[in-house]
């Protein structure tokens, strides 16, 4: 995405508490209409980006644009974005239609219209009738609507909103999850979700920026990020993954390889791989691009080794395989397509065949 | 920067606009700037209320009466008549000693009282907190006036015990003495123990009474091991508030106290009032100050020196 | 947690115990109301008889009632004041990374902590100084200052347990700082408002020591009691007057209890939910 066409621009903005650096030097562009969210583990700095673009925290230095216009003078009253807090902050001194119209005061609007205009909102949540509801009659779920509903109604160019579902149980989130989802595709605004549960982002997002100490370390697609990790960190806190080092080997131009401790010489698309011969890399696969079998697979790359611990998750079982050349045990993780019993009994010490198939590595850079 | 901001803001008025636009932005970036600025209407008028006033009762305490006028040159000699005549050091003596029975006498028999509520009574804890504290919404004055009118030559126990022809003449110890005094006093002063005792038996997480005693303490145990020490910022804040106010108490022991029962706050107001020595009653109450704060850090370091002997 | 737990089992000796505590509390205090109906001058049992004569003379006192409307004047004026200057100094408090916060509230809090008698006579010796005269002014001035501690600590738990996230939610919805206290705000923190107020007033009312050494010419109603007390004829008047202010007391007390308890939680209160 280029900066002109970007209806969120981040540029070099940083934010200091004191001595802390809370933001660092982040640059991000977010299109119109996108579904983005700001992922990473407690205290990386995305939900105070999150209350930058709110107007929440100044910047200490850089500048955020939102459809083109700097927001450093703006006041939070003023920008055109709405949030939805991670503790709701429904007013509990109002009803669940006054908290909806809350924010129409301004426009003036006659008293029939604003209603209606509720009624819309309230029909898009699904919580038709409930107008009257006091604050605290509501359960979680409804908490988040309402706060969902008093932001939209404003129109808002873009939707913030700070780990939304964070406060509800597992099963009201995965259905929020679907809603929320259908609702932005509906209502066709640009959503800017924080979050730190990996598989929410996922399920959510167009592209995800993941962030750590105040940095972002990779902008990607859920796949893209997934699949194709940047750096280690990206690569453990998404997902499980497997690390072995490696040591590049370049045949001239046409071929090259990457000499892994534990899996042998894995040859590698040449345009893969940008180092020299000789030099260090990170190799990363993930537990379930393995293939188990009890003996040597045909036509494929294969090590062998022993099984140290098995457990059986249902949907999938998890192995932990000790392989020759390396320290730690391979995590392996299977379907378990058929009621492979046999499998999840196996016993510790048994000897096991890994097979994977080259396109599944993922080449790191070492840090 | 002020011509940028100017020119940016398209209906520049001149300076005073763009001083303002500064203050505000500043403002804006510190918190404590705006903190305080919120602040200083009551920071002002606790400053005219307090400091002012305590720097030039701490001057006039340093000057002395000259006939019907003051000579207004420092010196320490009230200091000095404070400290060597027996009068006021008897007085200050006895003021910190009948305060001070009646803090412990109050906070002891309020204890109990606010036990039971924190830990005994279930349903309408509110109307129980509203029974105790009702009685001390009403005024000090009247509530002092009702025990002179039970304790009074004339009053309900003598009466009372006169008519069933127990005693013969008036029990005298009853009204103007240190007694009459600390029982008021106690009486007057409960809903300020009551409360913070409350407050801080019903924070107690009951699960850790319950942890000791699946440890193997009985009821006395527990209490002196769990109980007591967790409720003891509730004794601390019970004592404070009780025996603060109470040291310079002058409607009781103006009331009911008599000759015995006379308290500094007796003295230091015949200094303004009768006696006309406003220096003296200056020193006397900034000695007051002074012995009260030198007791309270005690009393302080002795509490904390007796919890970690107890844990 | 249920109440039949075994912490929690009935103890009859405390029942015993809070019985006679409150019976010890309200006995003196309602000796008051008792005589005031007593058809005789000297405060002693027997009782002589009932009588509302002491009331009926009280309404051609017009001391009394010059008194009552002073203090009245004074306490409405200091719980205002007291409770704006409360709810400025508590809002800066809990909504501001401040540095200095501790010192500040201790400075605050410091009248709780200095028996009202230095106050009183501190303040005294400043007016004389700068050659104030006494009045009802002096009066609400030393009011005003016993009264911030109690506004303060009563406002603040309020703004306290206030989610910051509400104020910000209304300002993301558009308001300016001024509208979102006005519609966010001050209803959510109304009930420690009211309390202060309720508060603040009853101390000044019943406030002696600070208007015995600021009074001017004006007597506050305890003041005018303070007078009373020394002539015994008018003993009965002056018993009619404090039942009817018990009377009304009780009344405030119980509005002020309600208010209190419309805006808490069952939390608010430790009451465990069972």
């Amino acid at each position: 995405m280029t900066t002109s066409d970007a209806f969120i621009s981040i540029r070099s903005v940083s934010k200091f508490f004191g001595g802390f650096r809370a933001i660092d030097d982040v640059s991000l562009d977010i299109g119109q209409g996108e579904f983005f969210s700001l992922l990473g583990a407690s205290g990386c700095g995305k939900t105070t980006l999150l209350r930058m673009l709110a107007g929440f925290e100044s910047t200490s230095s850089g500048e955020i644009f939102i459809d083109g216009q700097p927001m450093s003078e703006v006041p939070p009253h003023r920008r055109p974005v709405n949030m939805v807090f991670q503790s709701y902050a429904i007013f509990p001194h109002l009803n669940v239609q006054d908290n909806i119209a809350y924010g129409l005061r301004k426009q003036k609007l006659p008293v029939a219209r604003r209603l209606e205009m509720v009624e819309e909102m309230l029909d898009l949540i699904k919580l038709s009738g409930y107008g009257s509801r006091k604050a605290n009659e509501l359960s979680g779920g409804q908490r988040q609507r309402i706060a969902l509903a008093r932001a939209l109604i404003l129109r808002p160019k873009v939707l913030l909103l700070d780990e939304p579902l964070g406060a509800l149980d597992k099963q009201l989130r995965e259905q929020m999850q679907l809603e929320l989802r259908a609702l932005q595709r509906q209502v066709g605004i640009t959503f800017v979700f924080v979050t730190h549960d990996q598989e929410e982002a996922l399920t959510l997002s167009d592209r995800i920026a993941v962030m750590s100490g105040g940095r972002v370390l990779q902008v990607d697609t859920p796949a893209g990020l997934y699949e194709m990790p940047k750096t280690r960190e990206v690569a453990s806190f998404i997902g499980n993954m497997n690390f072995f080092r490696g040591t590049v080997r370049r045949n001239g131009s046409a071929m090259a390889a990457v000499e892994t401790e534990g899996l042998g010489t894995i040859p590698i698309p040449v345009e893969q791989i940008t180092k020299p011969d000789g030099a260090p890399v990170q190799v990363a696969l993930r537990p379930e691009k393995f293939a188990l079998s009890a003996t040597r697979p045909d036509g494929t790359l294969a090590v062998e080794g022993r099984l140290r611990t098995a457990a059986y998750l249902g949907e999938r079982s998890h192995f932990y395989v000790s392989i020759e050349g390396k320290a730690e045990p391979v995590a392996v993780s299977t379907p378990n397509i058929s009621r492979g019993l046999d499998r999840a009994d196996s016993q510790s010490g048994q000897a096991l065949w890994l097979s994977w198939s080259p396109d599944a590595i993922v080449i790191l850079d070492t840090d | 920067m002020a011509e940028t901001s100017l020119s940016k803001s398209r209906t520049a008025r001149g300076a005073p606009r763009a001083f303002g636009a500064r203050l505000t932005r500043y403002l804006r970036r510190s918190e404590t700037a705006r903190g305080y600025l919120l602040m200083s209407p009551t920071l002002l008028i606790m400053t005219i209320g307090i400091v002012v006033p305590f720097i030039i009762l701490l001057v006039i305490s340093m000057w002395t009466r000259q006939g019907f006028s003051f000579d207004t040159t420092l010196t320490l000699a009230n200091y000095a008549r404070a400290w060597n005549e027996p009068i006021y050091g008897a007085l200050l003596a006895r003021s910190f000693w009948i305060s001070g029975v009646a803090t412990v006498a109050t906070v002891a028999l309020c204890y109990p009282m606010a036990y039971y509520v924190a830990f005994h009574v279930h349903r309408n804890k509110m109307m129980w907190l509203i029974l105790m504290t009702l009685p001390f919404w009403t005024s000090y004055l009247l509530r002092v006036f009702a025990w002179k009118v039970i304790l009074g030559y004339e009053g309900v126990i003598n009466s009372g015990l006169s008519a069933v022809g127990l005693i013969d003449a008036p029990l005298a110890f009853l009204l103007y003495s240190p007694s009459a005094v600390i029982i008021t006093l106690a009486h007057a002063w409960a809903a300020f123990a009551i409360l913070p005792l409350y407050v801080s038996l019903e924070k107690i997480d009951k699960s850790l009474l319950e942890a000791a005693t699946d440890l193997g303490d009985g009821p006395v145990a527990r209490f002196l091991r769990i109980t007591l020490p967790l409720s003891m910022p509730g004794i601390i804040a019970a004592s404070f508030l009780i025996f603060i106010p109470t040291t310079g108490d002058y409607i009781t022991p103006a009331l009911l106290g008599g000759p015995d029962g006379a308290m500094i706050g007796n003295l230091i107001q015949v200094q303004f009032g009768a006696v006309n020595n406003w220096p003296m009653g200056a020193t006397l109450s900034i000695v007051l100050m002074l012995w009260i704060a030198a007791l309270a850090l005690a009393f302080l370091l002795v509490t904390c020196k007796v919890q970690e002997r107890i844990a | 947690m249920s109440a039949g737990t075994y912490i929690r089992r009935p103890n009859r000796a405390l029942q015993v115990y809070a019985v006679i505590f409150l019976i010890v509390l309200y006995v003196p205090v309602l000796f008051i109301p008792l005589f005031s109906f007593n058809d005789a001058v000297h405060v002693r049992f027997p009782l002589k008889g009932f009588t509302l004569q002491w009331y009926t003379e009280l309404w051609s006192r017009q001391a009394l009632w010059n008194s009552l409307w002073n203090s009245v004047r004074v306490g409405l004026v200091v719980s205002v004041l007291s409770t704006v200057l409360g709810v400025m100094a508590a809002r800066s408090i809990t909504r501001y990374r401040m540095r200095g916060k501790g010192p500040l509230v201790g400075f605050i809090m410091m009248p709780l902590v200095i028996p009202g008698i230095i106050f009183g006579v501190a303040l005294l010796v400043l007016l004389s100084r700068m050659g104030v005269p006494l009045s009802l002014y002096t009066v609400g001035l030393g009011h005003l200052i016993i009264c911030m501690p109690f506004a303060v600590a009563t406002l603040l738990p309020r703004f306290e347990g206030f989610d910051p996230a509400m104020e910000e939610a209304s300002a993301d919805l558009g308001e300016n700082g001024w509208w979102t206290f006005w519609r966010v705000t001050f209803p959510m923190v109304m009930p420690g408002i009211v309390a202060s107020l309720l508060l603040t007033f009853t101390i000044s009312f019943d406030e002696f020591i600070m208007a015995f050494f600021l009074t001017g010419t004006d007597p506050t109603l305890p003041m005018y009691i303070w007078g009373q007390l020394r002539f015994p004829k008018e003993f009965p008047s002056v018993l009619a007057m404090a039942s009817l202010i018990l009377f009304i007391s009780f009344v405030l007390v119980f509005i002020a209890q309600w208010v209190g308890r419309m805006g808490l939680d069952t939390e608010d209160l430790g009451v465990p939910d069972t």
